[in-house]
């Protein structure tokens, strides 16, 4: 999505406000707008929790930041930047951050973005973005920049279908309607998920902003619940701090009763070894075959 | 403390201030700063709160800076958060914060907690109190005043401790890198900090030549001297300016100057009365 994130901002670059800080990426992707924006375009060096701090900084003086670095090096380096610098002062500072999940594939551990929305979804003010498709990247960029406070945007490698049109950008989008049971799929792994249910009687939804109190779920997908009474959620992050874990409390607030759940979340590194994200979604169930036998034990029709 | 004795002293720093207690020429009346100086101690002892070691030292550059430096195009950033109560009373003898206000310090329900809170206090703009964000937080501010061509300049205010944090050498490399001519810090070297001395519990001594090799100007002076400290924070600048305050934690209360335990340890009615005294007999 870095393209796309590129096109996105060079666009947006007429904005005479409109500031880049990058923590030292973006070679090979972001040099036109590094052309465009001149000298508001600002490589801060590896030093994420400043990089972080300083936006926070010009935020408050009406600019409008966005910083940029991979995913776990924004909200675990410089995770209290984010709440103290940002997110108590409420302040418009825009988090952009590549490679969520596994996106990082073989680059190991340290690079990789399994619990990132968990963690972030307990700050105050944030607003979390994880676009589905390459084509959402434009309106996502569009969405966040409109906020008026903090939003964390996590990036990742849209995989949409050959010959399937994504319906328009949305925080929450029926991707296909279905009888059986209803997939709730966050970010990216909306495409995977598409080709693993391609036979399958499923309804599948794609949501990409979190968390529920600022991205609930919408009447169409209550009453698609309400129907199926099945719910599987899918995603690259870990159980602990997920939707899945979020739309189950929200299912026992609202009253909406399931007979059956099923979360797919990352596994973390079960094998002690490392490959692609393809590979670590395999490990975690995460890929077609896990998917496909989640949700045909849950039923079909 | 008993309420009324602070209702009365409240009341006289009132009429002080009323008479008249700046000067003519501008510059910070000593008159001004001793009277300041008593309302800071009579707020801790009446909230019965400690830390009061690092607000005195840092008292004096905080009242110099907000009475002659600051116009209204600069920008002050504490970065040492827990100098919160010589901030509030600082911005008092402004008039940016009433004196009722202050009586509410570490109170329940009180906008003044025992560091800057992010929200509330229009005077005040960013919350802070873990160390190592406020040399960030001011450089943002520094490198949009030139991204917009707008004049002003600012100041931060950091501890010496604080030095120990990366984030604050990640900062400084970034101020240095950018060119933040318009950018101040000011560290207010007590040489205690949490557990020790900075000496004992990693040194950086001496602070001014360690950090002398980034491309910043440093400059030195007493935190207690006004004229010497007028000295250091003058303009022509070339380069992001760094100002070493050699200063005295608990400066001016003679029970807890230099001690470690002025960091925690609230002041008895005797040290108090001691201390009031000493700034010279107002309230007394």
């Amino acid at each position: 999505m870095r393209r796309q994130l590129c096109d996105a901002l060079v666009e947006r670059a007429a904005r005479p406000d409109l500031v880049f800080l990058t923590g030292d990426l973006g070679f090979g992707a972001l040099e036109p707008l590094r052309d465009v924006l001149d000298r508001r375009f600002i490589n801060a060096g590896i030093a994420e929790q400043n990089m972080v701090g300083v936006a926070a900084g010009m935020a408050s003086e009406g600019m409008e930041p966005w910083t940029y670095t991979i995913a776990p090096f924004c909200y675990a380096r410089a995770f209290e930047q984010i709440r103290n610098d940002v997110c108590l002062h409420a302040l418009p500072v825009r988090l952009l951050a590549n490679g969520g999940g596994y996106g990082y594939g073989v680059m190991g551990a340290t690079h990789h973005a399994l619990e990132d929305y968990g963690v972030l979804s307990t700050l105050p003010n944030l607003h979390l973005f994880i676009p589905a498709f390459d084509e959402d990247v434009a309106a996502t960029i569009a969405a966040a920049g409109a906020l008026p406070g903090p939003a964390y945007i996590r990036l990742g490698r849209g995989e949409l279908p050959a010959g399937t049109i994504a319906p328009a950008y949305a925080p929450w989008r029926r991707l296909r309607a279905g009888t059986g049971p209803v997939v709730v799929v966050v970010g990216p792994m909306a495409g995977p998920t598409l080709s693993a249910l391609e036979d399958d009687a499923a309804e599948i939804w794609a949501v990409c902003e979190l968390p529920l109190r600022v991205s609930p779920p919408p009447e169409a997908f209550v009453a698609a619940l309400r129907k199926s009474r099945r719910l599987c959620v899918v995603e690259e992050h870990v159980a602990q701090g997920s939707l899945g874990q979020s739309l189950a409390a929200w299912c026992l607030e609202t009253g909406v009763g399931l007979d059956g759940f099923r979360m797919l979340n990352a596994q973390g590194y079960p094998s002690g070894t490392y490959g692609s994200q393809a590979f670590h979604r395999q490990e975690s169930g995460l890929d077609a075959p896990g998917i496909r036998a989640a949700v045909q034990a849950m039923g079909a029709a | 403390m008993a309420i009324r004795a602070q209702h009365v002293e409240n009341a006289e720093v009132r009429a002080a201030n009323a008479d008249g207690a700046r000067s003519a020429d501008g510059t910070l009346a000593s008159g001004l700063l001793r009277l300041a100086r008593w309302r800071l101690l009579a707020m801790h002892h009446a909230a019965g709160v400690g830390h009061l070691g690092g607000n005195l030292s840092a008292f004096d550059a905080m009242m110099l800076l907000h009475h002659e430096m600051l116009r209204p195009q600069d920008r002050f950033v504490l970065s040492k958060g827990h100098a919160a109560g010589a901030y509030y009373v600082t911005l008092w003898s402004r008039g940016l914060i009433t004196d009722a206000e202050l009586d509410s310090f570490h109170g329940e329900g009180t906008r003044l907690a025992g560091h800057p809170p992010a929200r509330g206090v229009p005077a005040i703009r960013f919350g802070t109190g873990s160390l190592g964000h406020g040399v960030s937080l001011a450089a943002g501010l520094a490198l949009s005043m030139q991204l917009q061509d707008r004049p002003g300049h600012v100041f931060c205010l950091t501890s010496d401790g604080e030095w120990q944090e990366g984030s604050t050498l990640e900062a400084l490399i970034f101020a240095a890198h950018n060119k933040l001519v318009n950018l101040t810090i000011l560290i207010d070297n007590n040489r205690l900090q949490g557990f020790g001395t900075t000496r004992d519990v990693a040194s950086m001594e001496p602070l001014a030549s360690k950090l002398a090799g980034f491309d910043v100007e440093i400059r030195e002076a007493d935190g207690h001297d006004l004229a010497d400290m007028r000295r250091a924070l003058s303009a022509g600048r070339e380069r992001p300016t760094l100002v070493v305050l050699h200063t005295v934690k608990g400066y001016g209360v003679p029970a807890i100057e230099g001690r470690m335990d002025s960091h925690y340890l609230p002041l008895t009615d005797d040290q108090y009365r001691e201390a009031v005294t000493g700034i010279g007999g107002l309230g007394a």
